[in-house]
């Protein structure tokens, strides 16, 4: 047994403490106690999380951890969903991708959100990593199905293949049937997500695949696969928990009929999504499993109107996590209420985001119903066309427990409805009463005021988007100043400046990372902070032309502003300036 | 907080991280505040004219020419085929992703392209619902042409030069065929891009009805 000095614990038996020890905050704690605790710790880590690619590098990480077995990273800013991040901005995962398959061999478990991954890098995962287990690629980008079929051929060990909401391009004339090249002995497969594929899959192999999986739980196909197939895969695989759905216009009873009994076999099935194009009438099918589910995605289902929703969500009981749009209306939100008293989770997506006329029944009331009879909602997403404070204190005083609250009105700057007075008042009850909320979208119109409240009271506030509000920098300055856990803000199109920004600059260091658009903070600004600040990259990203060829107090189009510790990227594209850009703007 | 006397204040004094300094007078150098009954100030709010022009490089000006994207699409098929009750969108606004904007209805996008002509359109096949009705949604968007309906066949002419097009299309196996062979409904489903082909170019595109034999090239 080895003794450290000033430990009364061998390495082993402390190794064997912290194995227990999973939680990152808890595992970079104790790597601070000493430097004999930090060497066992750093060597045992197996799970690394980092929220920004280039916040570290992948030198770095390796060095510090030697042996990581699951690698997650995060790329993009999330106003890249929203098409505010131009093409070509960033978020290479290659030469991560690189320095893995040579450091980690053992390497079981990567998932990506926003990242630009290409085939060869899909290539070279599938052939590095003899345990490799599990992929989750959301939102990325940047591969096709060629990428997919060198994993399926390569990854014998495959357990997770999960695609949620990643553009694929699809190679159909060479490698369409990439499901295909999962060799025959392969029978691994817990979960495969395809949804997001708009290409047709082979059948055969999918079903073949299905078919010899034992351990399958997670399946979700995309609209390419018709209800009639889906009563084929059902019962080759009845074990299944969790399942997504193809598209199915037409309804043919001989198919609802086959599908009813399909579905009445998978006693495990708890979660639902898909639905695309469905005719109504299909939904009947689901009926018999309707008390079992806990989770229900319906966000995609167009052609499903209130009545339907109603009946239905009327037998979910059981339901936590509902996803729909608004075709549900305030009466479907009032049935929803009044059945599913486990909801933990809402989010209610436009059905017609551009209309200027509201095309549904839908209100501020719908929400004040889930919120009035779902004790456990703490999770909401509401897209609509009015508000009011009242609702909203309504909202804050019946769910203290809200822990995220992301509401849209869809027209921005849109007043009370009732009193057209700011919906400062509405939202600072929300933050008041809402002591754990951790993420908070505002929208609808909003001075300053509001953001005093949120730098008063969003002590947990760890998420902020903000959209065309406030007055001037105090609002800018009340966010940064106040919320004491903020990581990551959002702003677009707000009239804040230099002044809140600078003055807080510090700030900007325990945060991970600061988006500004359509904003008023100027280039001049932006150097100064890039100068004076050496652990924040400053990326100026101006699709206009190189900034210096414009006055320096001249607003910047885009900001983003993040904490690292590997410096300035070397892949910036031209778009995007940063104070080492050119000695012209740099330091003088 | 009460308005204040706004003071002008030069970028050296921010250095300082002076905090007393930002909690009076923010104001932006030079602008001035008004306040509306209710306390709201104006002066320093964008319509949103302005907001869209902030953002250049994807602004409605641009878009005509070049491939439309998605939150762009409504607004430049707004003129050919959608009412004008829609107005004018803010690039990511609201924020929906792109896998969840065209979910109102099934929608069928494909692109159009015309020879000769240097710009793509984006139409959506679901609007319409037989080829007559496409075709004159071709010929209000590619304001050049004209139909004609020459022996059956759905053609468009440009007048001011005589030169003939014909509305051709590749289907899902990657074929590329007449439009107006197979029942409309059909050709929704399987429809993947339009292309306007000059008429001396289609060959070897079977017509229904031996007519004049194509010459090869």
């Amino acid at each position: 047994m080895k003794m450290m000095m000033g430990s009364s614990f061998p390495e082993e038996v402390l190794e064997h403490v912290f194995s227990f020890i999973e939680r990152d905050k808890d595992r970079n704690a104790i790597s601070t106690v000493c430097q004999s605790w930090y060497e066992i710790e750093r060597w045992s880590r197996r799970r690394v999380f980092v929220g920004n690619c280039y916040a570290v590098s992948p030198a770095i990480l390796i060095k510090r951890f030697p042996d990581v077995r699951c690698l997650e990273l995060k790329g993009k800013p999330h106003f890249a969903d929203f098409n505010l991040v131009p093409e070509g901005w960033g978020a290479y995962v290659a030469p991560w991708i690189a320095a893995a398959s040579s450091a980690y061999p053992w390497l079981e478990e990567i998932r990506l959100k926003r990242m630009v991954i290409p085939d060869d890098s899909l290539e070279l995962i599938s052939k590095s990593f003899k345990n490799f287990k599990v992929l989750v690629l959301s939102s990325c980008e940047g591969f096709s199905t060629e990428g997919l079929a060198a994993i399926a051929a390569n990854c014998r060990n495959l357990r997770e293949l999960d695609l949620r909401e990643s553009e694929v391009e699809d190679l159909n004339q060479s490698s369409g049937h990439w499901l295909s090249h999962f060799p025959d002995n392969y029978t691994s497969l817990v979960s495969l997500n395809i949804a997001c594929l708009n290409s047709d899959v082979s059948f055969t192999a999918l079903e073949r695949l299905v078919g010899r999986c034992p351990n399958l739980r997670t399946l979700r196909l995309n609209r390419a696969v018709p209800l009639d197939r889906l009563a084929i895969l059902l019962r080759r695989a009845p074990q299944l928990v969790e399942l997504g759905t193809g598209e199915a216009s037409d309804l043919r009873p001989d198919v609802l009929s086959n599908l009813s009994g399909a579905f009445s076999r998978c006693k495990e099935l708890k979660n639902l999504s898909g639905f695309w194009d469905v005719a109504p009438g299909y939904l009947t099918g689901v009926y018999p499993i309707c008390p079992r589910l806990t989770s229900l995605n319906l966000s995609y289902a167009a052609t499903i109107q209130s009545s339907d929703l109603i009946k239905l969500v009327s037998q979910c009981q059981n339901l936590q996590k509902l996803w729909v749009l608004d075709y549900i209306e305030d009466l479907g939100l009032e049935a929803l209420a009044a059945s599913c008293k486990d909801l933990r989770e809402l989010r209610v997506f436009p059905s017609e985001p551009f209309g200027v006329e509201p095309n549904v029944l839908l209100t501020e009331q719908g929400l004040v119903s889930v919120s009035e009879g779902c004790p456990k909602l703490h999770s909401v997403l509401y897209f609509c066309r009015q508000m009011s404070n009242d609702a909203l204190r309504t909202i804050a005083r019946n769910r203290p427990n809200m822990t995220r609250f992301r509401l849209c009105i869809i027209e921005p700057r849109t007043p009370d409805y009732l009193t057209l007075e700011s919906l400062d008042m509405g939202f600072g009850a929300i933050v008041e009463h809402c002591k754990d909320l951790r993420r908070l979208s505002l929208s609808g119109l909003l001075t300053d005021r509001v953001f005093e409240y949120i730098g008063t009271y969003g002590k947990k506030l760890e998420m902020l988007s903000v959209a065309f509000a406030g007055d001037s920098d105090l609002g800018l300055h009340h966010i940064l100043s106040g919320c004491e856990n903020l990581r990551k803000l959002e702003i677009r199109d707000c009239p804040f400046g230099d002044k809140a920004l600078l003055a807080n600059a510090a700030k900007l260091e325990t945060m991970r990372s600061l988006w500004m658009s359509s904003c008023s903070v100027s280039f001049g600004a932006c150097k100064l902070l890039g100068q004076k600040m050496p652990m924040l990259n400053v990326e100026v990203i101006d699709e206009r032309g190189p900034p210096d060829s414009r006055p320096e107090s001249c607003p910047v189009e885009k900001l983003y502003i993040y904490r690292t510790v590997s410096g300035p990227r070397l892949d910036m594209p031209g778009f995007v300036w940063t104070k080492d850009e050119d000695s012209a703007l740099g330091l003088s | 907080m009460s308005p204040e006397n706004r003071n002008y204040m030069p970028e050296s004094d921010v250095v300082g991280l002076n905090l007393k300094e930002t909690e009076l007078t923010l104001g932006m150098p030079g602008e001035t505040r008004v306040t509306t009954d209710t306390g709201v100030k104006l002066g320093t709010k964008r319509g949103f004219s302005e907001t869209i022009d902030l953002n250049l490089g994807r602004s409605n000006v641009k878009c005509h020419d070049k491939v439309c994207d998605d939150e762009l699409e409504n607004d430049v098929l707004g003129g050919a085929t959608k009412s004008l009750t829609e107005k004018a969108q803010l690039v990511g606004w609201p924020p929906v992703r792109a896998s969840r904007k065209n979910v109102m209805k099934s929608c069928k996008f494909i692109k159009v392209a015309v020879d000769g002509a240097p710009y793509l359109r984006k139409v959506d096949l679901e609007m319409y619902n037989s080829y007559q009705q496409l075709l004159s949604a071709l010929e209000d968007m590619f304001s050049c042409l004209t139909i004609r309906n020459y022996l059956n066949e759905k053609k468009l002419m440009d007048p001011a030069n005589g030169v003939e097009y014909v509305a051709t299309y590749e289907d899902r196996d990657g074929d590329w065929m007449l439009v107006g062979d197979v029942p409309w409904k059909m050709f929704v489903e399987s429809c993947k891009r339009v292309r306007l082909m000059k008429s001396s170019e289609a060959i070897g595109l079977a017509p229904r009805t031996p007519q004049k034999c194509s010459s090869t090239a």
